[in-house]
């Protein structure tokens, strides 16, 4: 009998699961039920491990390793949920939260916002940073959408689904570190820029920071599982 | 070119030198230069043009001690003056084969005589863009001789055998990198030099580029040979004009030598070098982010695996050195791996440059064996802390490293005993700091700097090192409360672990050694609203909550 | 038995948290069994007690005068309850904290007044530069977020506070709602 090579075996959270090669941890974990908590990833786009709240710790190495990017090994004993995993996302997300004004009261998105509901299921009553209280514009010259930057977590989904999905590559950052600000081409308002107008950076964006114009209130779900949907599609093709 | 071609060049060049009688060897490094030496070089050549002896002037790369500058260097009598000013320059010359000009010299032998130049052996003797000079220094000699005499594999394991390890501050086994770029898979591979030095107080790498540019390609084109790279970039920040200047000179010298470009040496060997410009971020020293700097994206790391060994530049393999790990290449081929082996700590070998600023008579740049006590480098080479004020802290491997206080000075330099003090090795800044240095102040410093040079892309990172910031100011500032101070280190946890790069893995580093090492100033701070250097100005004071 | 001692506290907030608070309706009726308001916005008491058992805090601190009621109700209450957004994140109230006080008052006084272009200054208290949370200046024992926390979450809460039973806060309530 041979040996399927390209088969991994692996153990998560005391959990024997089998994974093909290359394939993520994160990946894995979810065909299992095991839930990582993410931001930055989208089933869909290129994964840039930049939230940093899918870290998970594997047996043998102090390093955390984000599951998204990180591919299984034979024999690897991951932990996706320890008392140090738990700290550093509740810490991870109090940092978004006094990073910019997200005042979830009066947010588009309030209670369909994926930022807000990871601050509890963390278990977030309160934010022990103090909260930063930056200006930030609010850039509402295109015709169907606005774009909220005080609501905006850097997540680059609506980056990456601009250029890999609409391949128009309108929206980048500009800026670093604290001062890092998404704009459209070379920071021209979003209006006058060569937005194709389809739509798609608003439907991935986790929080109220790109959101549609005629909605309104916090009736505004996003359907962002429509990625996975159209690459298959086009690779059908 | 062969290696008899390259030996007659060299013996030309010699002959050609003794023809004079003297030689003024005249440092034109950035900090002598910004003190007149290019007027004092031309004030010489014109006394040497009037004076009867045969004396040749020339310009030379750093020298090492900067705080004496200008620096002029005589030989055959290796007489060296210091603080020379153009003026000096007839009696100077008039000194010759007399007593020494009065007032110019210097006693630096406690500075030089603990040093050992590898790196720098060139420095203080050679006309950084004549690559005559680089070759009658044996230049180039250890490429031709891998190129006609060993084998790729050879090589490798002649690196391996010297135990180097990366200067770049990581302290990675060079050999190790270099065997895995030359196993990976692929027909095109690169070779990059990491001369993106952006530590605050660190300026070995650019000295070395400046001064000796023909040792970091030669050390690349080796390189290149080992791991069966064609193609090689310089990645170099914009802020170093004079370093890429030199590195233009030198590799178009260096080809028109035939010692870069195809058939080198007369054989199969193919390799050209490129040279990169850093628009001044910081965080494109860490490699993955240089890969990115030089394909033309962003410059933002990304995460690994896969190394750039197994994926780099434009997806190929790539072997990143930094500029001080390729400057060592050629003498240890030279000189063979056992040799550099003898120098240096158990796990630790060879030398290492360190930039020598802050509180301490000789600033500027040594080269020490590895191992070496701190004490030493800061005492003898250094000459201690000026007179009337007492030694505090030695800060060294830059915004990513850790203050070192005074009790553990006998320790041994190495890549280890930094790392266990809660330091790093770096690249090799090291800053002396006094008793007029505030540690809360220092930290909140360094963490200033990784918050402005943060690309911004992982949140612990970017949120992180500002929120660190904000404490460290309310702390310092003396708003500060216990409860802040114990939120920092909650947080300086996270940002350490959490981190997507080594810029923000260690960022946390100066503030968690000056908590190590220096609590006491940041509870003086908080609960007595008092800074003990005098440095921080208190918003509050003690009376007032008192 | 002697009865829990309450007091509920409204510093810079919309008082949508006692609205909401009085939303528990019938269950108003139990909870009076079991505590004795001793002071609220919503009784006549002017001096804040001596010794109160748990204290509902709504709002932010804007104001000298809310910075120093909050370090007195802290000085006498054994469980300071944060009660909503306001008073964890600062909420709306805070959203001036990027715009700034005068330009905020000028907006609203002079600019977008059609007679009587004054800013009030007599009988009314300074405000802070910053409108922040409360627990910025004083110890919070427990976060009920929300804008506002539904009256399920009050009454969930405050039964388990007057029994000490274990609860968690999550499952009940979160920012924004």
């Amino acid at each position: 009998m041979s040996v399927d090579t390209d088969v991994k075996t692996l153990v998560i959270d005391e959990q024997e699961v089998s994974a093909r090669s290359g394939q993520t941890i994160l990946e894995v974990a979810r065909e299992n039920d095991i839930n990582i908590p993410t931001l930055c990833h989208l089933e869909g786009l290129s994964d840039i491990g930049a939230c940093r709240l899918c870290l998970v710790e594997i047996k043998g190495s102090n390093k955390l390793l984000p599951a998204c990017v990180a591919t299984v090994q034979e024999g690897m004993e991951v932990s996706t949920d320890t008392e140090r995993l738990r700290k550093h996302r509740r810490t991870v997300l109090e940092l978004l939260f006094a990073e910019r004004n997200h005042v979830c009261s009066v947010c588009v998105s309030n209670g369909r916002c994926e930022l807000q509901s990871m601050a509890q299921e963390q278990g977030i009553t309160h934010i022990r940073f103090p909260y930063r209280h930056a200006a930030y514009s609010v850039d509402a010259s295109h015709e169907r959408f606005t774009a909220d930057h005080n609501r905006c977590i850097l997540c680059l989904r609506c980056v990456r689904a601009c250029a890999e999905v609409e391949g128009a590559h309108v929206w980048d950052v500009m800026g670093r570190g604290i001062d890092c600000l998404l704009i459209t081409d070379l920071h021209e308002e979003w209006g006058r820029s060569t937005c194709t107008r389809c739509g798609k950076c608003v439907q991935v964006c986790p929080t109220g920071a790109l959101f549609d114009k005629s909605k309104i209130g916090s009736d505004h779900p996003k359907y962002p599982d429509f990625l996975p949907f159209l690459n298959l599609m086009r690779e059908a093709q | 070119m062969t290696i008899e071609e390259l030996e007659q060049i060299a013996l030309s060049v010699r002959q050609e030198n003794a023809k004079y009688d003297y030689e003024l060897n005249v440092c034109m490094d950035l900090a002598c230069a910004s003190q007149g030496a290019e007027k004092l070089k031309d004030a010489l050549v014109k006394a040497a043009e009037a004076g009867a002896k045969r004396v040749l002037v020339r310009r030379t790369g750093c020298m090492g001690p900067c705080s004496h500058g200008p620096l002029v260097r005589i030989d055959p009598d290796e007489t060296l003056y210091s603080r020379v000013q153009a003026e000096d320059a007839y009696r100077i010359v008039a000194s010759l084969g007399g007593a020494l000009a009065a007032g110019l010299e210097c006693d630096l032998h406690e500075h030089f005589d603990s040093q050992v130049r590898v790196v720098l052996e060139n420095a203080g003797y050679i006309d950084p863009e004549k690559i005559d000079d680089y070759i009658a220094r044996d230049g180039y000699k250890a490429l031709l001789t891998v190129l006609t005499e060993m084998t790729p594999n050879g090589v490798t394991h002649r690196i391996t055998e010297s135990g180097l390890r990366g200067r770049g501050g990581g302290g990675y086994p060079t050999g190790l990198k270099w065997g895995t770029v030359a196993k990976a898979a692929g027909n095109q591979k690169y070779v990059v030099c990491n001369g993106d030095e952006g530590d605050p107080g660190a300026f070995m790498d650019r000295s070395v580029m400046e001064g000796d540019p023909h040792r970091v390609i030669e050390g690349m084109a080796i390189a290149a040979y080992a791991v069966g790279a064609n193609k090689g970039f310089i990645y170099v920040r914009a802020e170093y004009p004079v370093a890429v200047s030199r590195l233009t000179t030198a590799i178009r010298e260096a080809r028109r030598r035939g010692l870069l470009g195809n058939n080198i040496c007369n054989t199969v060997f193919n390799f050209d070098v490129e040279i990169r410009l850093g628009a001044g971020a910081f965080v494109c020293g860490e490699e993955t982010a240089l890969i990115a700097s030089i394909e033309g994206k962003r410059g933002t790391p990304r995460t690994r695996p896969p190394y750039p060994a197994a994926s780099g530049l434009w997806g190929k393999p790539t072997l990143i050195n930094n500029v001080e790990t390729f400057a060592n290449i050629a003498p240890i081929v030279r000189n063979g791996g056992k040799w550099f082996h003898d120098m240096g700590s158990e796990r630790s070998k060879g030398t290492k440059v360190f930039a020598l600023t802050g509180k301490i008579a000789n600033t500027g740049l040594v080269e020490v064996p590895m191992g070496i006590k701190l004490r030493e480098i800061i005492e003898k080479i250094g000459g201690g802390v000026p007179e009337g004020h007492t030694f505090k802290a030695v800060q060294t491997g830059g915004p990513s490293g850790g203050c070192i206080p005074a009790e553990m000075l006998d320790v041994g330099v190495s890549y280890d005993a930094l790392l266990k003090m809660g330091s790093i090795m770096g690249s090799g800044g090291m800053i002396v700091m006094d008793d007029t240095s505030c540690m809360v102040n220092v930290a909140r410093f360094f963490v200033e700097f990784c918050m402005t040079e943060s690309c911004g892309k992982c949140i612990p990172c970017r949120a992180g090192t500002a929120q660190m910031h904000t404490l460290l100011t309310k702390i310092s500032n003396g708003t500060g409360t216990l409860e802040d101070l114990e939120l920092l280190e909650d947080l300086c946890s996270t940002v350490k672990e959490a981190s997507l790069c080594g810029l923000g893995q260690t960022a946390p580093n100066p503030v968690l050694s000056t908590l190590k090492y220096f609590r006491h100033e940041y509870i003086e701070h908080i609960i007595e609203k008092r800074c003990r250097a005098g440095v921080c100005a208190m918003e509050i004071s003690a009376e007032v909550t008192a | 038995m002697s009865k829990t001692k309450l007091a509920t506290v409204w510093l810079d907030g919309c008082s949508g948290c006692h609205m909401s608070f009085l939303d528990m309706d019938e269950r108003l009726l139990e909870l009076a069994e079991l505590v004795d308001v001793v002071y609220s916005p919503l009784v006549d008491t002017k001096e804040f007690p001596e010794s109160v058992d748990i204290a509902l805090v709504e709002g932010a601190v804007a104001s000298e005068a809310d910075e120093a009621k909050i370090r007195k109700v802290r000085a006498h209450t054994r469980t300071l309850v944060a009660m909503g957004d306001c008073s964890i994140t600062g909420n709306v109230p805070a959203m001036r904290n990027p715009i700034g006080v005068e330009a905020i008052l000028e907006r609203a006084y002079i600019e977008n007044a059609s007679a009587q272009q004054q800013i009030p200054t007599i009988g009314v208290p300074k405000l802070l530069p910053q409108v922040r949370p409360i627990q910025d200046f004083v110890k919070v024992d427990v976060y009920l977020p929300g804008c506002p926390p539904s009256a399920d979450t009050f009454h969930t809460a405050l039964t388990s506070l007057i029994t000490g039973e274990p609860m968690d806060i999550s499952a009940l309530t979160r920012f924004g709602a």
